[in-house]
């Protein structure tokens, strides 16, 4: 077996490995939201530590009875603790094997893996899951895992059945020491994105049950058929339970915002770094191509963001919805623009 | 929800960005007023931003002039309604556009206006000592108590020291700290750090305008040439030499170096399976003015530097050098023709205009493809097999008529306009295709002459640019990063720590409380309260994965509540 099949193979063990992780976690939130609607009224709100910090990569402050109270509320009898052991290790596994796909795949190239979207998707599920499993390291997450490690198996089934090409060296304009440093630290945003895209999900519907509000809920709710049929999925009402259980919506949304802030800094370094590329290789720094636009309002989109946190009224929930608009762009930007639109950067190799 | 947690009432707490604004005054000025503090308020700086990201967004669905403006012609001849009027609002140019500009001006008048007065401020505040330390910590998010053997100003100096001794970055004083006797033996220290912080974030801002300056000053003064040089050929620097060529308003064309280049040679490598492109080398002699001929090579990614701009190699292909006879015998067309490759091997596409033709003879349009490596595939299909020259083949359509180049339109070169040509067919009615090998003389159809295909020279595209800002774009850029990176990772905290004598039921003779705040989300300040309490009362730091302190009457600190 070659180098290259061997990486796709390990590529394919890695994504069975992930979506182990999401069953695990899965089932974990399934556990944790059916228990706690059944004990609800045991559990009210305010029994739910407030203040909690949640550490990324063991910054969380320590001799603090709140951080005390959210370690014990990991061993409460509402999670399943066999489910988040077989979540972690799998996930771990899992970056593991990919990692060894990444590296045989840049062997069988010979060059460094980050030139096609195949490569660039499995790198940026990497990375994604990387930090996922830092974030989780401390405190389990369940919802941030299910929804990292959704993202993740679908793009690596997206990579392996529609990406994919053969592995082998680039056409002259990506020989250079830029495809590692843009793009390689694109996809570490791109990563970090997505699980601070999945905080702020989880931050908007924490503060929904926190606030008792659902937009289920209202006048309409009774005559509108749409509502009608969701009612069951009100955010404030037993299926999400399980969000008491999760860190208060303020933790959330600091987590959220370092992890933005991370992801910009990096964003702006990909920014720069692209438009010094592009003057050695296309003889100008910036030329409005597809992806360069898409890279710009993305940019401009999350730098809304860190101005709506701290403007009244727009932080919090808000802030968050910016986030969500941000995180399409970036999505939009890899899938629609490689695929469909033509420019300059359309090295997918499935031309 | 306030994003920067502060408790409230403190008076002291980090200055904000501009507040609400307060309701109109009478008057003109007054109404000005108001528009330029609603202006500069972060409302509206928020609302700019997201509708410029809005704005840039139709540029990328509707074909751009500067980019593609072969794509804007045909998606006007399609969209006969829409067209017309996407044009009239700057639609196929939304980056020049009147509200694209606008919106980026405004944002960045926006900015200058937001940004001055808190550079002021922050002026202010670097030359400021930190501030006094409140009467109670009560209210604060990180507190802390202790108790020590020492007498209070003993104390509260061993903490000024742990503050002002660089922390983590060696050699930079960590806190700016200020010791206080409160009277009553009662003795505290007030510290302050991460100024850094906010001159990260003026910086960062302050560093965009530069980026737009100097984009703009590029704008105004930069050229661009773009050329098709054969090999054994070369150009001069000269704007009559240049296939196109733009310039920015203040350009002076007298300031171009005449330099001269000539194209020596030009490899080219393909990967032998996929004939994929891997490797493009272009051979030239630079000769400037006044100087020897020097050699030196052009690669993608690597550019030349000549006459203060650079030369890039943007594309390449085959030139066949032809020579056209008329009728009467005459020499009409002698040279190489640039064919335009088509697809990965190089299949190009070319086409040879002969206006000037002997006697009253028609004139002779010539298109067609040149298969670098043909191989037959059928009676009349031929298909090359590899980008590289290993069995020319030139297969040619002749037409004959009025090539439409008197009529004072500016024609496309690699294109034939057939309005007034007939195309030659054979006595069946099928269009004649001529063949030709290198060193081979073909007669024209119709009498219309003969074709000698002489040579298979390469030829490069190259792009010449000068722009004499990019060097200030990247340091903005790079200034921009930084200051972000300042703004956004450098904590920004005030630290204070009273000492006084210990009251009957306290242990120790002297009790310490300290109090800490920080501007926005600071995880690590309870950490930073711990260790200024810890290497001040002479104790061990609690590790991170230490239990809880809370029943520890030694260290203590609590993270206030809602
Ligand atoms: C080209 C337009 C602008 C861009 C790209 C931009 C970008 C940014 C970025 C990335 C940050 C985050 C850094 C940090 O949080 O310290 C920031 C912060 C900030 N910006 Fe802007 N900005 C722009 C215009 C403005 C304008 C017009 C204003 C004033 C009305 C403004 C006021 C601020 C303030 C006050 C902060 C600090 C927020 C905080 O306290 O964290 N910015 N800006």
């Amino acid at each position: 077996m070659s180098a290259a099949d061997l990486s796709t193979l390990l590529v394919w063990f890695a994504t069975t490995a992930f979506t182990i992780t999401l069953l695990a976690w899965t089932l974990d939130l399934a556990r944790i939201a059916e228990r706690s609607a059944a004990r609800r009224p045991a559990v009210a709100p305010a029994a739910v530590p407030v203040g909690a910090a949640v550490g990324l990569g063991g910054t969380s402050p320590t001799d603090d009875p709140a951080a005390g109270g959210d370690r014990r509320a990991d061993r409460s009898p509402f999670r399943s603790a066999r489910a988040e052991g077989i979540g972690r290790s799998t996930n771990v596994l899992g970056v593991a094997l990919l990692l060894a796909g990444i590296a045989l795949r840049g062997v069988a190239a010979g060059r460094w893996p980050t030139a096609n979207m195949y490569e660039f998707t499995l790198v940026g599920v990497v990375v994604a899951m990387g930090v996922l499993a830092v974030v989780q390291r401390r405190r389990a997450l369940p919802f941030i895992a299910v929804v990292v490690s959704g993202i993740s198996v679908l793009s690596l089934a997206l990579a392996l059945l529609v990406f994919y090409v053969q592995a082998e060296a680039v056409q002259p304009a990506l020989q250079s020491y830029w495809l590692v440093l843009h793009v390689g630290v694109a996809i570490i945003a791109t990563g970090v994105f997505t699980v601070g895209f999945a905080s702020s999900v989880l931050q908007v519907l924490r503060e929904s049950r926190e606030t008792d509000r659902s937009h289920l809920d209202g006048s309409w709710g009774r005559v509108d058929p749409l509502r009608r049929a969701l009612s069951g999925w009100k955010v404030t009402g037993r299926r999400f339970a399980w969000l008491e259980q999760v860190p208060d919506a303020r933790s959330l949304e600091s987590l959220t915002f370092r992890l933005h802030s991370i992801g910009f800094v990096l964003w702006t370094f990909t920014l720069i770094g692209g438009a010094i590329w592009a003057e050695h290789a296309w003889g100008r720094y910036w030329g409005w191509d597809p992806k360069e636009v898409g890279t710009f309002v993305a940019w401009v989109v999350y730098a809304a963001y860190l101005h709506a946190r701290t403007t009244r009224g727009w932080s919090g929930r808000r802030a968050a919805y910016i986030v969500w608009v941000g995180y399409a762009v970036v999505l939009a930007n890899f899938t629609v623009i490689n695929l469909v639109v033509t420019g300059k950067h359309s090295y997918s190799g499935l031309g | 929800m306030n994003a920067t947690r502060r408790p409230e009432g403190l008076d002291d707490a980090f200055l904000d960005g501009p507040t609400q604004a307060a309701p109109p005054a009478i008057g003109v000025v007054g109404w000005l007023r108001w528009a330029w503090r609603q202006l500069t308020s972060m409302r509206v700086a928020l609302l700019l931003l997201m509708l410029l990201a809005v704005a840039a967004v139709p540029g990328t669905m509707v074909p751009q002039r500067a980019q593609s403006p072969e794509k804007v012609t045909a998606f006007l001849q399609t969209h006969t309604t829409a067209g017309p009027w996407l044009d009239r609002l700057g639609f196929f140019s939304v980056y020049t556009s009147v509200w694209f500009s606008a919106i980026y001006l405004l944002l960045f008048i926006s900015l200058v206006g937001c940004i001055v007065p808190r550079v002021r401020l922050h002026a202010g505040a670097l030359r400021g000592r930190p501030p006094r330390t409140p009467a109670r910590f009560g209210r604060f998010p990180a507190q802390g108590t202790g108790a020590s053997p020492d007498a209070p100003q003993t104390v509260v100096e061993r903490a000024a020291a742990v503050l002002r001794a660089p922390h983590r970055i060696p050699f930079v004083r960590s806190y700016r700290v200020d010791v206080h006797d409160e009277g009553a033996g009662t003795w505290s220290v007030s510290a302050e750090r991460g100024y850094l912080r906010e001159t990260g974030n003026l910086v960062f801002h302050l560093a965009l305008v530069g980026l737009l300056v100097a984009i703009a000053t590029g704008q105004l003064l930069h050229y661009r040439g773009q050329v098709l040089v054969v090999t054994g050929h070369g150009f001069a620097n000269a704007q009559a030499q240049y296939d196109t060529f733009e310039s920015g308003s203040a350009f002076d064309p007298a300031s171009l170096v005449p330099f001269t280049l000539g194209l020596d040679s030009f490899e080219s490598v393909f990967d032998p399976q996929t004939l994929a492109a891997r490797d493009f080398t272009a051979n030239v002699t630079l000769t400037e003015p006044g100087g020897a001929g020097q050699a030196s090579t052009i690669k993608v990614n690597h550019p030349l530097t000549a006459g203060g701009a650079l030369v890039y190699l943007q594309g390449n292909g085959y030139a066949p050098d032809l020579q056209v006879t008329d009728a009467a015998g005459e020499v009409a067309f002698s040279g190489p023709v640039p064919f335009l490759p088509q697809d990965s091997v190089y299949t190009s596409r070319g086409v040879v205009k002969v206006p000037d033709v002997s006697g009253g003879q028609a004139q002779i349009g010539i298109s067609g493809f040149l298969l670098p490596s043909a191989v037959q595939m059928g009676e009349t299909t031929w298909r090359s097999v590899s980008p590289q020259p290993d069995d020319p083949l030139l297969v040619l359509a002749v037409w004959s008529g009025d090539l439409g180049l008197d009529t004072g339109v500016p024609q496309n070169v690699y294109t034939l306009d057939t309005a007034g040509l007939v195309q030659s067919v054979t006595a069946a009615g099928a269009p004649v295709t001529v063949y030709l090998r290198p060193g081979d003389t073909v007669e024209l159809p119709d009498g219309l002459g003969a074709i000698t295909f002489k040579d298979l020279p390469r030829y490069v595209a190259l792009d010449l640019r000068y722009d004499p800002a990019t060097g200030w774009v990247l340091t903005f850029a790079l200034v921009a990063l930084a200051g972000l990176a300042a703004s956004l990772f450098a904590p920004r905290r005030r630290l204070w720590l009273r000492a006084g004598p210990a009251t009957d039921r306290d242990q120790g003779p002297t009790v310490v409380t300290a109090a800490g705040l920080a501007r926005g989300d600071d995880l690590g300040l309870d950490d930073e309260l711990d260790r200024v309490l810890a290497a001040t009362l002479g104790r061990a730091p609690t590790g991170p994965d230490d239990p809880p302190a809370g029943t520890s009457d030694e260290v203590s600190s609590q993270e206030a509540r809602g």
